[in-house]
């Protein structure tokens, strides 16, 4: 399902855009207007992180949202809700992404149900490898969600098509190894990686971590299918506010 | 990775994508060594004439008597080089560091303990060395920053979270995803994704292995019970160990902090504010909340103070091998001065819980019987929290006096 909008959309469009926000940063109805000002500005499908306690892959901005956004009171039945709302409001993929312990205290059997009911279409779970995920994996293929798995320049070939067996509706390349939110300096290396990704996966591969602009997604155009951008919206928004954050889509768009 | 570190159900390895093949390189070195005969002679080489092995046992004649019941042996810990059980674990790690042929070590802190172990090991195997430490507690350890920074290692507060110790693990593994080709991550407990609890587990069980042999060649009988404080459940693991196969009882002493009822404790197998999560890489007890968040925890002593604990206790909870009790801070400092007073032994305040629950039971043993209780570490680094929890005058002027002398 997810795969085939993604192919679609791929016809008329060369890159995709997928964006990533914190649930309830600084607020959920601040969560609602950077969806809305995301969406008018031509994002193709979006993030959605259920803050948790201890994000480890997470660098320094990401990890001061979720903390902000607990201390604000979001819970996992608010980032529900949400979900559910913008999926109702809004033409575009949602897709849920958090720790593992956070699906593991809601039932991940549950999670997924109340996922595809919700109409969010996949999720992303960094810290939960597939050796770990076999109840995961069941519920999501249950309800026709996308588990997606992620692709890193330290993940040999072999694993690269261990993890494809697993994946759905896209790959999750990150460029670099370290947090997000870093700088990346995209060059002539990131393409041999991405041809070693490519070669592992028919599905549709995104590239994230360090892309922060324009620049960058003028340079992936034609080595990846999806370009993401997560920390630096954050950022925009904080720096600039919600209204910055349409127009900084608008124009790397 | 075939095996995955599953002790019943706990542990496991919930990896990001980018540290599987370090955690794959880690496992086969671990394996290689443990399998390799020379490798443990060579620690234990180490550990002879670096550290103080094999530390001594020691009769508490005096506290023995006091209590008038079961015979109270101390396992001395404390005498290892840089004054806990924390310098067995690092040195291991440390020659592991070496067969990988790595040249960086990072390491989290609580106590500052592991953090100074850490350090020293890498002054002394010429590694470069950052440690992370919540800034909570490098406020209540400033002492051991020092001896940190003197020995050549960038100390880094962490001021995210609830900025003690797990705040700090989180820190090391976000060095780690940048750094790993060059860097090992030093875990200080038996904690986190395999194979850090078996590898932790098994450097540290060279202080069960002595305690076994040695109350057998001192007291012709093994122990009734053994004691050992649990905050990620290191040298608890360690002193279990060596008497797992035995009818020997195990007694696990958690932090309970300002009582189990006041929700700020450290004790994950004692309450009921925790329940089974997944989180810095590994499954086991932690106080969280319903959604899954980790609580805050509290505990006099910095190095108990984590909100998970080793998945193989978690197991050995759940399977009766091992009793978990937990000590309150008001019985720890009571127990700390009772020690010092009675032996000349300054336990760390982590141990003192050990302590704690030993004394409670004493009493109500027969004079055949026999204790160990495991010190897991001196207690003169805790000199500012000790002194505060005695609210010591002369102390108290004395720091004065010397802030005085510094702000002229």
């Amino acid at each position: 399902m997810l795969e085939s909008y993604l192919r679609k959309r791929l016809k008329e469009r060369d890159i995709l855009l997928m964006t990533h926000i914190v649930l309830g940063y600084p607020s959920f109805e601040d969560s609602y207007r950077m969806v809305e000002a995301m969406v008018a500005a031509g994002v193709d499908l979006m993030e959605l992180q259920i803050p948790f306690s201890e994000p480890i892959a997470d660098g320094p901005v990401i990890l001061h949202a979720n903390q902000r956004a607990l201390a604000s009171g979001a819970t996992v039945q608010k980032c529900f809700d949400f979900g559910g709302k913008v999926a109702r409001d809004f033409d575009i993929p949602f897709l849920f992404m958090t720790y593992f312990n956070i699906l593991y205290k809601y039932g991940v059997h549950r999670f997924a149900a109340d996922m595809a009911q919700q109409g969010l279409q996949g999720a992303i779970v960094p810290d939960l490898p597939p050796e770990e995920g076999e109840e995961y994996l069941r519920s999501m293929e249950e309800h026709g969600l996308a588990p997606i798995f992620i692709f890193s320049p330290t993940t040999a070939d072999e694993r690269m098509s261990y993890l494809a067996n697993f994946a759905r509706g896209f790959v999750y390349c990150v460029a670099r190894k370290g947090v997000t939110g870093a700088d990346t300096s995209f060059s002539d290396q990131l393409k041999g990686y991405m041809d070693r990704c490519r070669k592992a996966t028919a599905l549709p591969l995104a590239l994230g971590f360090g892309v922060q602009g324009k620049a960058d997604i003028d340079f992936l155009r034609g080595k990846a299918d999806i370009a993401v951008i997560g920390t630096q919206t954050i950022r925009v928004m904080e720096q600039q506010g919600i209204e910055a954050v349409g127009e900084f889509i608008a124009d790397i768009r | 990775m075939i095996n995955r570190g599953y002790y019943a159900g706990f542990g496991g390895a919930y990896l990001p994508e980018i540290l599987v093949a370090t955690f794959d390189e880690l496992v086969e070195t671990f394996y290689q060594a443990k399998n390799d005969p020379v490798f443990w002679q060579q620690y234990v080489e180490v550990m002879s004439t670096y550290s103080c092995r094999p530390t001594p046992l020691t009769f508490a004649e005096n506290l023995t008597q006091h209590f008038g019941g079961a015979r109270i042996y101390v396992k001395r810990e404390d005498l290892n080089h840089t004054g806990a059980h924390k310098a067995n674990n690092v040195m291991g790690q440390g020659l592991l560091v070496k067969r990988m042929g790595k040249t960086r070590v990072i390491a989290e802190t609580g106590a500052g303990q592991h953090g100074v172990a850490t350090a020293t090991m890498a002054a002394k195997f010429g590694f470069d060395c950052t440690i992370y430490m919540g800034e909570v507690d490098v406020e209540r350890q400033r002492p051991n920053v020092f001896w940190m920074e003197r020995l050549g290692a960038e100390v880094v507060p962490v001021r995210e979270g609830t900025r003690i110790l797990k705040d700090a693990i989180n820190e090391a593994f976000r060095d780690w995803v940048s750094n790993m080709d060059s860097t090992h991550y030093v875990l200080g407990t038996a904690c986190g994704p395999h194979p850090f609890p078996e590898m932790v587990s098994y450097f540290q069980s060279i202080i069960g292995k002595e305690a076994r042999s040695q109350i057998l060649e001192r007291a012709g009988k093994l122990p009734a019970r053994v004691y050992a404080c649990v905050g990620g459940g290191s040298n608890a693991m360690g002193m279990f160990s060596g008497f797992m196969n035995d009818p020997v009882e195990l007694v696990g002493v958690e932090a309970g902090g300002k009582g189990l009822d006041s929700g700020q404790h450290a004790s994950r197998l004692c309450s009921k504010d925790a329940s089974v999560g997944v989180a810095q890489g590994y499954k086991t007890y932690f106080l969280q909340d319903s959604d899954g968040q980790m609580r805050e925890t509290h505990s006099v002593a910095a190095g108990l103070d984590y909100v998970g604990v080793s998945p193989i206790l978690s197991h050995l909870k759940e399977n009766g091998r091992v009793r978990f009790e937990a000590a309150t801070d008001r019985e720890v400092v009571d127990a700390l001065a009772l020690t010092i007073r009675k032996e000349g032994l300054i336990p760390a305040l982590e141990s003192a819980h050990a302590f704690v629950q030993a004394f409670k039971e004493a009493p109500y043993l027969s004079r055949d019987d026999i204790l160990i209780i495991n010190q897991s570490g001196r207690g003169d680094k805790d000199i500012f929290t000790v002194a505060d929890a005695f609210a010591d005058p002369k102390w108290q002027e004395f720091i004065k006096q010397k802030a005085e002398k510094y702000r002229a």
